[in-house]
């Protein structure tokens, strides 16, 4: 037996997650994956106007925000049967393109970053050679030494201060560090210029939503900014949107290659076995044939070959999380009964329940979604701009196709993502803009509310997300919503198969139990969404609501 | 060099003006509701303080929302909150530390600082099965609160799950989810919003700072010069609505004309928040710009009281 550690809080994400392992001869040998809170917001769906869906689930999180708004009125639409006009489609596509854009370069600097980056290493630089260093590799139009200085000046008086604030009691001087002070300085450097990038990109969604986080402006049947559609907006839209292209291509993705060739090795560790990836991106009401993220699912790891994907294969197992029930049922079928009780957690027994998050399967196959899988999927389709990207990359860092199946794999898939996605904003803008002169400002199609069913497959920043609605009455009867870090980060289902983030923590090199950086790495690589993760049903019939939400 | 000169020379390298900056602490100081005497003095709170106030950042059952929008703030940003301005001791989104070297970096500042730091709290506190539905490091929201929150020198409740429930709350309320103060029987500073507006918080920490007290609230907690009138009285909408100029439809030309969303359910009338006149994400916009109708997200119970949304009062 070997010796077990639990990280938790795991800080860094969004919710609150708690990862235990047992190390045996310096690697991960388990690992167990656990969502900690429950709050049932499909519960509290059940009855309600399908028009307000949208609000409520959008709540699930506010750092994916957006998302589930979008999912959720494209069930919705789909239930009810309405075509929304091209100008609604546009601006969809533009909000949830600002949001990879943003929701990326947060995780990269902000939740990420510190895996890799010694802040407090970047103390001992030398900003004429970080100066230099970044000329060399990044396109920052903000450097030179004095640049360097003022930074590393701010640094040193923060720590002088002796109020350490959230740097405190971190893993500096780790040995799995393996940057050189003016590496750490120059990611230093980016992790607070990207805080202010950020609040600047976010702008975008308040321009067509009226807010961030958060954006309101989503309806069934369209979007309601029609007054936003004026060239000074549409223009700052344009401007913020190509600002943080700029950022993404001569910051962002410098800082990534860079760092990268210091940890290749991570091209060997924390990868999984099958993907799966709905798709995003409509360009016209085709879908998934329009989609400009592929839909597809591969299975072990035979990338040449890209099976097509059937929401119908989509189960969820709930053997080890803390729900009655004990057999996989798909989405439209399935009933959540969360245990009355303050849970037990047991990952000791084999049966044991640990988490709040159920297990999905597809096929009965544990899948890896986000950014790799969606990658993956456009690689093995030979997309256009996505393979030369692919191919670049790891050409440049001299590593092979399979590197990408890898910790390292999944966090520079989430760079390359943005570059391709973020290079789409000026076409749908310019494509909104032509319909405008020829005098189409549709944004909004009038519909009847009525009884049947829909379902939206959408795939955003964490992964494949689906929402699957009911409406009997007018009103809610079920609503379900099966989410990326659901996928990623549940529990063991009946079977024993673990989930990907268990199966991709085994054989992690582990320097020091008492301080596992190394499990950071991988968890964070799958930019966990724990609020979005945990689903809730009826605490009180056993079979009148046969839902579940996230 | 003066503190403030040195403060407003590093503004100056990162391309901010001290005119750009001296003209949203005339903004802010408005919102707080001071008169224009404080402007310096406002200024003053963000050059460089002797000590750097410990604030204490509890994360129960929320969706980060409240936090993401902190990292909106613009002037000062978040990197001189942070860095600068405040000493941020605890915030699982943001900090470094990780396990239980972060539980012991939560141990560590209220010990230090007990009776001193600012606590703010964002989500709700689960008080069903023994508060068994949420937990931080093996640990309850209720037993994190408890142990917290009667150290601190003021709780602010931050957004509306912290403040009065919020969503996890709506009913039928699974986990039995209560606002912070509620859940412990303490008396918070509210600044409710789904999300609040960051700038109502710099507000309130401003005002902490600047004055040693807490600003003027009302009967639920929340701060009168962010929460004293309703978003219809500041409504810019507001003429249309008193010439019975309305929007029926979205994307209707009255919608496109920006007539008032009144009866497509906005719930302006019966919301106190100061959005129509602070906006969001640095002035850009709020939703009734944006053509969507307010949904009340800074009143108590608004996801059971104010919907259906789209459907007039």
């Amino acid at each position: 037996m070997g010796q077990r550690v639990v990280v938790d809080p795991i800080t860094r994400i969004e919710g609150h997650l708690r990862i235990e392992i047992e190390v045996e001869g310096g690697k991960v040998k388990n690992a167990w994956s656990s969502g900690q809170m429950f709050r049932g917001i499909e519960m509290i769906l059940q009855g309600r106007d399908p028009r307000d869906a949208h609000h409520f689930v959008q709540r699930s999180c506010g750092v994916c925000t957006y998302v589930h708004s979008v999912a959720s009125v494209r069930a919705v639409d789909d239930a009810v049967g309405v075509k929304i006009p091209n100008n609604a489609r546009l601006i969809r596509n533009l909000l949830h393109a600002a949001q990879f854009q943003h929701d990326h370069i947060v995780h990269f600097y902000h939740l990420h970053a510190l895996d890799w980056v010694d802040i407090v290493n970047a103390l001992k630089a030398d900003p004429k050679a970080t100066a230099a260093l970044a000329d060399n590799v990044s396109g920052s139009l903000a450097g030179g030494t004095n640049y360097y200085k003022s930074v590393q000046q701010r640094l040193q008086t923060f720590v002088d201060s002796g109020q350490l604030g959230p740097f405190a009691n971190a893993y500096w001087g780790h040995p799995a560090y393996k940057l050189p002070p003016e590496a750490n300085l120059m990611a230093a450097a980016h992790y607070i210029e990207a805080l202010r990038l950020q609040a600047k990109a976010a702008r975008m969604h308040a321009i067509f939503g009226g807010k961030n986080p958060h954006p309101q402006s989503l309806v069934v049947g369209g979007v309601t900014c029609v007054a936003d559609l004026t060239p000074d907006r549409i223009a700052e839209f344009l401007y913020i949107a190509k600002e943080t292209q700029e950022f993404v291509k001569n910051v962002y993705i410098p800082d990534l290659l860079a760092v990268a060739s210091f940890y290749k090795d991570w091209g060997g560790i924390g990868g999984c076995t099958n993907f799966l990836a709905y798709g995003e991106f409509p360009q016209n009401d085709k879908e998934p044939e329009s989609l400009y993220m592929p839909r597809g699912a591969i299975y072990g790891r035979d990338v040449a070959n890209v099976k097509p994907v059937d929401q119908m294969k989509v189960t969820e197992d709930v053997t080890r999380a803390w729900y009655e029930g004990n057999k996989p049922l798909h989405p439209w079928t399935g009933e959540t009964r969360p245990l009355k009780e303050n849970p037990k957690y047991d990952t000791d027994s084999k049966k044991g329940k640990y988490s709040w998050t159920k297990a999905p399967r597809y096929e009965g196959k544990s899948c890896e979604v986000g950014p790799l899988a969606r990658v993956l999927v456009a690689y093995g389709k030979g997309h256009e701009d996505l393979k030369p990207l692919v191919d670049g990359t790891l050409e440049k860092l001299g590593i092979p196709v399979e590197a990408l199946f890898s910790t390292l794999g999944r966090t520079a898939a989430r760079g390359l993502e943005t570059i391709a996605i973020g290079d789409q904003i000026e076409g749908w803008v310019m494509e909104l803009v032509e319909n405008l002169k020829n005098g189409d400002n549709a944004t909004y199609t009038p519909y009847e509310m009525k009884d049947g069913q829909g379902v939206g497959l959408n795939d955003v920043p964490r992964g494949a997300l689906g929402h699957w609605v009911k409406i009997k009455d007018g009103k809610i009867e079920n609503y379900q919503y099966v989410v990326p870090s659901t996928w990623n980060l549940g529990p063991r289902d009946a079977a024993g198969n673990m989930s990907p983030v268990e199966e991709a923590l085994i054989g992690t090199p582990i320097a020091d139990p008492k301080r596992p950086m190394e499990i950071l790495r991988t968890v964070h690589s799958f930019d966990p969404c724990i609020a979005c993760a945990i689903h809730v049903i009826d605490p009180e019939s056993n079979e009148v609501y046969k839902v579940r939400v996230c | 060099m003066g503190k403030e000169e040195a403060y407003f020379e590093r503004l100056a390298a990162r391309g901010i003006s001290r005119r750009s900056f001296m003209k949203y602490c005339t903004a802010l100081t408005a919102t707080m509701g001071l008169s224009a005497a404080y402007v310096p003095k406002v200024a003053e709170v963000f050059a460089q303080p002797a000590q750097r106030p410990p604030v204490v950042w509890l994360h129960f059952a929320e969706c980060t929302g409240c936090s993401e929008s902190l990292l909106r703030s613009q002037y000062p940003y978040v990197d001189d909150l942070v860095l600068e301005v405040l000493s941020l001791e605890y915030h699982e989104t943001l900090m470094a530390a990780a396990g239980h070297q972060a539980e012991e970096a939560l141990q560590t500042a209220v010990k230090k600082y007990d009776g001193k730091f600012i606590c703010v709290v964002e989500g709700a506190v689960a008080t069903a099965y023994d508060g068994g539905y949420g937990k931080v490091g093996g640990r309850t929201f209720l037993e994190i609160a408890k142990e917290v929150v009667p150290h601190a020198a003021a709780t602010i409740a931050y957004g509306t799950c912290a403040c009065f429930g919020g969503i996890p709350a709506a009913k039928p309320n699974p986990g039995g989810y209560k606002g912070v103060g509620d859940a412990i029987g303490v008396k918070t500073l509210n600044i409710p919003g789904c999300p609040p507006n960051p700038i109502n918080l710099v507000g309130t920490i401003v005002n902490y700072l600047l004055l040693g007290k807490l600003p003027e609230l009302d009967e639920t907690g929340r701060p009168l010069f962010a929460f004293g009138k309703t978003v219809h009285d500041q409504c810019p909408r507001r003429s249309h609505f008193e010439n019975g100029e309305f929007a029926e439809s979205f994307g209707s030309p009255e919608a496109a004309m920006g007539y008032c969303l009144y009866k497509l359910g906005c719930r302006g009338p019966e919301t106190y928040n100061n959005c129509p006149v602070a906006k969001f994400n640095d002035g850009t916009s709020w939703p009734v710009e944006a053509g969507a109708p307010c949904i009340g997200c800074s009143q108590p119970d608004f996801w059971d009281t104010m919907t259906p949304f789209y459907e007039e009062m």
